[in-house]
């Protein structure tokens, strides 16, 4: 195993394929999914500061959740592992969504402060609810599908804080035990969506690498039902 | 001082129109020579004639009014304004008919590299040609093209537009769920599908399968042997259209050059029958499309069989760059 540039070098298409790998929350689960798929991640796994691993069989090559994607699409990364938050929120990016992993399981929901009336009157008599979210283009479009007039601010870091403050009626984001949102007094009123972990893959890889593309969904779909 | 242009369009310089002029006539050339004319249409049509070619809506970026109030659209493909010249101006012409194109047409898509709202398409439309010797003709073409352009490593996806969506029809799924599980299938969305496919309650195991399996099978002509095998009457149809078409490709001698494809979907609205997509390993992005359109001429009041096919030239462009950087280095 090495963590050298050699991946990153080959020219589109040919050895491994490459992996796109989030950092962050899903890291450590979908690095075990790798493992119970025989693939050695020893690499990602040690403390190097690298960010492209070279196996036998995959590059893995890792990145922020949100950006998995925007590798994918482009073909830099022929597959990767992201959550279904980030594919709701970046639609338009066309990959092919193979297979849910099943780890990394949260919700997406809309939370208002705990026993507090605010959202429903803010829309009842101010025309609109305002809704801090990190998840804007979801948020936008929940809205519209369900018939409701929202204003939907987006900020970057803790949600939690903008209704508490003042900023927002409520929030939209991703939820996985709850606790946060207890501890800072608001409750979940709305389920917007169920998201685990997903296998994406590029649209001309899909093609062009079929039988590798699909050796790798089936291993990590016997890894993942385990 | 600088001056905006809207997102999505660019301003093309010396050094990279020069290449794109030589690739523009490096097709040119290679459609010429195989009988096919050079034709033009405005940049922008009535929006009610672009909405009649696609019964979905066809997805313009812009549209706006004349001085006397008509709705009008910029063209989001040459397809639809090349049959509605043909319908205009070539009643009782001696058929096939042979078109070739090289112009701009607009779509509102994110852009990217290779992917503007303003993009330059080429491709050609054989009128009145039916399948599947009309079809394996286009293809044909379309090689010669890719190996115009250098790109002899392209890969040409050949599918049945018909095929999921009469399969479902068969059987006996209702309208709204079968505009899910297609709206799926066109997105990519194979978890998505899955799941709604689950959700159909009423069908058998046998055809769940078969549902479940076709957007996952591509590849050689073995693809229809297993299709063949998985039975029904629309699934055996689409495979028989397949594989004449595959066989005419053959006998043209650029079967080589097919991938089959039964999870293959375009997202025009006009296709029937044979889709075709176009694939280069250098480059992430889809290089062009086409297939046939035999009930797109009838709309314009001209029923005759038709197909075609569209490359992105900007895209062939980065394309040809990746393959001479990747050829430089070996």
């Amino acid at each position: 195993l090495k963590s050298t540039l050699e991946g990153a070098r080959r020219p589109r298409g040919e050895g491994p394929l490459r992996l796109a790998l989030p950092r962050g929350a899903l890291f450590e689960a979908a690095l075990d999914t790798l493992d119970a798929a025989g693939i050695d991640t020893a690499g990602p796994r040690g403390d190097s500061r690298a960010l492209i691993f070279d196996t036998p069989e995959l590059t893995l090559v890792t990145m922020r959740p949100s950006d998995v994607p925007t590798y994918v699409e482009a073909g830099s990364a022929d597959v990767g592992i992201t959550g279904k938050d980030v594919l709701l929120e970046q639609r338009d990016r066309a990959v092919y969504e193979l297979l849910d992993l099943g780890f990394g399981a949260c919700r997406m929901v809309l939370a208002g402060r705990l026993g507090d009336a605010s959202l429903g009157e803010s829309e009842r008599r101010l025309g609109a609810m305002r809704i801090a979210t990190k998840y804007p283009r979801t948020a936008e479009r929940y809205f519209e599908s369900t018939g409701r007039q929202a204003e939907v601010i987006e900020v970057k870091g803790s949600v939690e804080l903008a209704p508490l403050v003042g900023l927002a009626d409520g929030i939209i984001d991703l939820v996985d035990t709850g606790r946060t949102l207890a501890e800072n007094d608001l409750e979940v009123r709305e389920e917007i969506a169920q998201c685990t972990a997903r296998l994406v893959a590029n649209r001309v890889a899909h093609k062009l690498r079929a039988a590798e593309v699909d050796s790798l969904a089936e291993r990590l779909r016997a890894a993942t039902s385990r | 001082v600088t001056h905006p242009i809207p997102p999505g369009t660019r301003d093309v310089l010396p050094d990279e129109m020069r290449e794109l002029r030589r690739l523009q006539s490096a097709l040119a050339e290679t459609f010429a020579s195989r009988g096919y004319g050079e034709v033009a249409t405005p940049t922008i049509e009535y929006y009610e004639v672009l909405a009649r070619g696609d019964e979905r809506g066809a997805p313009v970026a812009y549209r706006f009014f004349d001085e006397r109030g008509e709705l009008l659209a910029m063209r989001s493909d040459m397809t639809i304004p090349i049959a509605r010249v043909v319908s205009s101006r070539f009643t009782g012409a001696e058929l096939p008919l042979r078109f070739f194109y090289i112009g701009t047409a607009y779509r509102a898509v994110r852009p990217q590299r290779g992917q503007m709202r303003e993009f330059m398409q080429v491709g050609v439309e054989l009128i009145g040609a039916e399948a599947p010797d009309g079809t394996a003709e286009v293809v044909e073409v379309l090689v010669a093209a890719l190996d115009a352009a250098g790109l002899s490593r392209a890969v040409i996806g050949l599918g049945d537009a018909d095929l999921y969506r009469q399969l479902l029809a068969e059987i006996g799924v209702g309208d709204e769920a079968r505009t899910t599980v297609l709206d799926r299938l066109a997105t990519h969305d194979l978890v998505g599908l899955r799941g709604e496919i689950a959700a159909l309650g009423e069908i058998g195991d046998a055809e769940r399968e078969t549902l479940l399996r076709l957007p996952n099978m591509r590849g050689g002509e073995e693809i229809l042997a297993q299709a063949h095998e998985l039975g029904g009457a629309a699934v055996e149809r689409a495979t028989s259209r397949l594989t004449a078409t595959y066989e005419a490709c053959a006998a043209r001698g650029v079967a080589e050059r097919v991938q089959l494809d039964l999870g293959l979907l375009r997202d025009l609205g006009y296709y029937t029958g044979a889709i075709l997509e176009v694939y280069d390993p250098a480059l992430g992005h889809v290089l062009g499309g086409g297939g046939r359109y035999d009930e797109l001429m009838g709309r314009f009041g001209a029923p005759l069989p038709a197909a075609g096919f569209g490359l992105y030239i900007e895209r062939m462009h980065i394309a040809q760059a990746e393959e001479e950087r990747i050829g430089g280095r070996s």
